[in-house]
């Protein structure tokens, strides 16, 4: 018993890391005023790089890093289109997906149907070893507490520094951040450059850790839930931790549920995640004060500055 | 920047004049609703595409559409295959099927084939591979190979190609274990490779140490491989990704239909035909048999061979179903109509069947 509750939990940490990467890299971008609905295509030249680089050089660690610097570049991309350009930022977003989605196939033709190189799991002996607890602290792959760590900074960095401070400014009133000096088609190129790491990042944990392959389309819809995440806790960073991990848990224990042969229809097991996701998220942002507050007021109105 | 649009519109134009102009060649087209790289379904298809340009020539130019979801993106897509003067177009998944019907009703001068399907009609052509015949040596093989006794199954939706393979599965894995277990997940997606990886964990979690799979990607599989499990492909010869866990992969071989069809076309010998091949026809075919010992693929082969020959059929009545009430007359198999339309399962399957 205890054997299959620790399989369920491990399985539910993968399940959910990357959308927990994509969301929260999404949040500093919508925190900033602009909104990028290529977080799918961002994605998936993430997941294609990060496999490609891990495959010649052999290491799993190059890997990420090409997948997060594929999905910078991207976003670049987007940025240059709507920040230099002023484009509008939803039809440039979905474009962005389309692109990113039609790329990757063509970049990742000769990959197709080979075995990939693995991300190892942390193994520290004496702390991973310890039973049931030890695999679930200490046995991750570096993504996992990445993911976690970059959670943390961005919470930290948003509420708490200044440059938090200047990045809320820019996308609550792009106007007057601009009349104060800063730069806010400055900052927002920085933003969504991160944005576009995370992403980037994201794809490179399916590729490299979640399921080792390169397949086209291997995304399959994972970019839009983490931008209904980060709408639903209302661009609050740890909210989007509650979020992922929910939508990863329930998908999981579904599974889990039909191979017990519950019997309740599956249909239902596979709708439940999304549902249950948005009602706790919206339940917990109920209050509308504090809702209006966190909402980027300038959240994807183009920036042109008056003089 | 208005010069440069111009120009790009200009050669659009040009192109597709250009390729107007090559209609003197048949123009075949098929319709995929997984990506050709997905190492299984629809690359198999792919590769009976490129079978025809390679048998026929240049009496032949194709075109294929992947990642054609089923619905209405999917009238879209045959649609605009038959405006582009395609002569013949399949259309490979089950859900295509109404689509493919409503289009071919507007376009009676093209022909069109779908498979896995069952509506046909003055234009519309089905063909299908008994898969299930593939499935009841899988289901021996693994009632052979399993230590726990338990399979875990990974399947899409609960259609009758499917419920027909999990029931034959199950024949074959009480032919040699009358005990044998099953335990079922659906993961509503034909191609989800993430949630096709959650779903073995957790069926090799709860103690299967057989993985079968009725989706198209190759996850499953490696989860077998990675958790020192066993494991059958699906579609397409998948020992790359689980050298240690595949015990055989349940493929399609479409290359002599597809060419048999378009020469038909050629030749304006095409009718609407409703074809369901086997093992006999080489559309079913086995890939070989690994990781087990001699005693077990000497079964595997036999069965095979029986299958062939014709004088074995997986679904020989009477079958009991699920609910305790049987089908069939003693000694004579199901007849194909039954097959197609099998919505129960049979006993011993320890799961409610959606509906």
């Amino acid at each position: 018993m205890n054997d299959q509750v620790l399989s369920v939990i491990l399985t539910i940490i993968t399940a959910s890391t990357p959308l927990l990467l994509a969301a929260i890299g999404e949040l500093v971008v919508e925190r900033s005023g602009v909104l990028n609905l290529g977080v799918e295509g961002m994605m998936a030249v993430g997941a294609v790089s990060g496999f490609g680089a891990a495959l010649m050089t052999g290491n799993p660690y190059a890997g990420v890093l090409a997948a997060l610097v594929a999905g910078a570049l991207l976003s670049l991309l987007f940025g240059f289109l709507t920040l230099t350009m002023v484009a509008n930022q939803v039809a440039t977003g979905l474009a962005l997906t389309l692109l990113g989605l039609g790329v990757s196939g063509l970049m990742g033709e000769a990959f197709v149907g080979q075995p990939g190189v693995h991300l190892e799991r942390l193994s520290i002996p004496g702390l991973s070893g310890i039973p049931f607890i030890g695999p679930i602290l200490f046995g991750q792959d570096f993504l996992v507490y990445l993911s976690l760590v970059i959670v943390a900074a961005v919470s930290y960095m948003l509420f708490r520094t200044r440059t938090g401070l200047v990045i809320r400014a820019v996308g609550d009133s792009h106007q007057s951040a601009h009349a104060l000096g800063y730069s806010v088609v400055g900052v927002r190129y920085l933003c969504v450059m991160f944005g576009g790491a995370c992403s980037g990042l994201a794809g490179g944990y399916l590729s490299l850790a979640y399921t080792p392959q390169w397949v086209e389309n291997m995304t399959a819809g994972r970019g839009w839930i983490a931008l209904a995440l980060v709408v639903f806790s209302s661009w609050l960073p740890w909210r989007i931790v509650v979020g992922a991990y929910l939508f990863g848990a329930i998908t999981v224990m579904g599974f889990s549920l039909q191979a017990y042969g519950i019997g309740i229809p599956s249909q239902l097991l596979s709708a439940l995640p999304y549902v249950v996701t948005v009602m706790v998220l919206v339940l917990i942002s109920r209050n509308r004060a504090l809702m209006r507050a966190n909402t980027p007021a300038c959240l994807g109105q183009p920036f042109v500055p008056d003089r | 920047m208005k010069k440069w649009m111009a120009m790009a519109a200009a050669l659009a134009l040009g192109v597709s004049a250009s390729s107007a102009q090559a209609a003197g060649k048949l123009k075949a087209c098929w319709v995929y609703v997984g990506p050709v790289g997905d190492f299984g379904y629809s690359y198999q298809h792919d590769q009976g595409r490129k079978a025809v340009e390679k048998a026929l020539g240049d009496k032949v130019e194709t075109a294929f559409l992947e990642n054609v979801a089923e619905g209405p993106d999917a009238e879209r897509a045959i649609e605009r295959f038959a405006r582009e003067g395609c002569k013949i177009i399949f259309t490979t998944s089950f859900g295509f099927m109404d689509p493919t019907i409503k289009v071919a009703a507007k376009y009676p001068d093209v022909k069109f084939e779908h498979a896995t399907g069952y509506k046909k009609a003055d234009n519309v052509g089905i063909y299908n591979a008994r898969f299930y015949e593939g499935r009841y040596v899988m289901g021996q093989i693994a009632a052979k190979m399993s230590k726990t006794g338990t399979a875990g199954y990974i399947v899409s939706f609960p259609i009758p190609e499917v419920v027909m393979g999990i029931n034959s599965f199950m024949l074959g894995a009480q032919s040699v274990n009358p005990d044998f277990k099953v335990k079922i997940v659906w993961v509503n997606s034909w191609y989800d490779p993430g949630k096709e990886a959650d779903a073995a964990k957790v069926l090799l979690g709860q103690g299967a140490d057989i993985l079968v799979q009725h989706t198209d990607s190759t996850a499953p599989l490696q989860e077998a491989e990675k958790a020192g499990k066993l494991g059958f492909g699906q579609s397409s010869d998948m020992i790359r990704f689980a050298p240690k866990a595949q015990l055989t992969a349940n493929t399609d071989d479409w290359d002599p239909y597809y060419i048999a069809r378009v020469q038909a076309v050629l030749d304006g010998t095409w009718k609407p035909d409703d074809t369901w091949g086997g093992m006999k026809d080489g559309m079913v075919v086995l890939s070989p048999f690994t990781n087990m010992p001699d005693d077990v693929r000497k079964i595997a082969e036999d069965t095979v061979a029986r299958i062939k020959s014709g004088t074995f059929h997986p679904f020989m009545g009477p079958i009991t179903k699920q609910d305790g009430t049987t089908v069939g007359e003693a000694g004579k198999p199901l007849p194909d109509g039954e097959l197609l339309s099998m919505n129960y399962y049979i006993k011993g399957v320890d799961d409610k069947l959606p509906q």
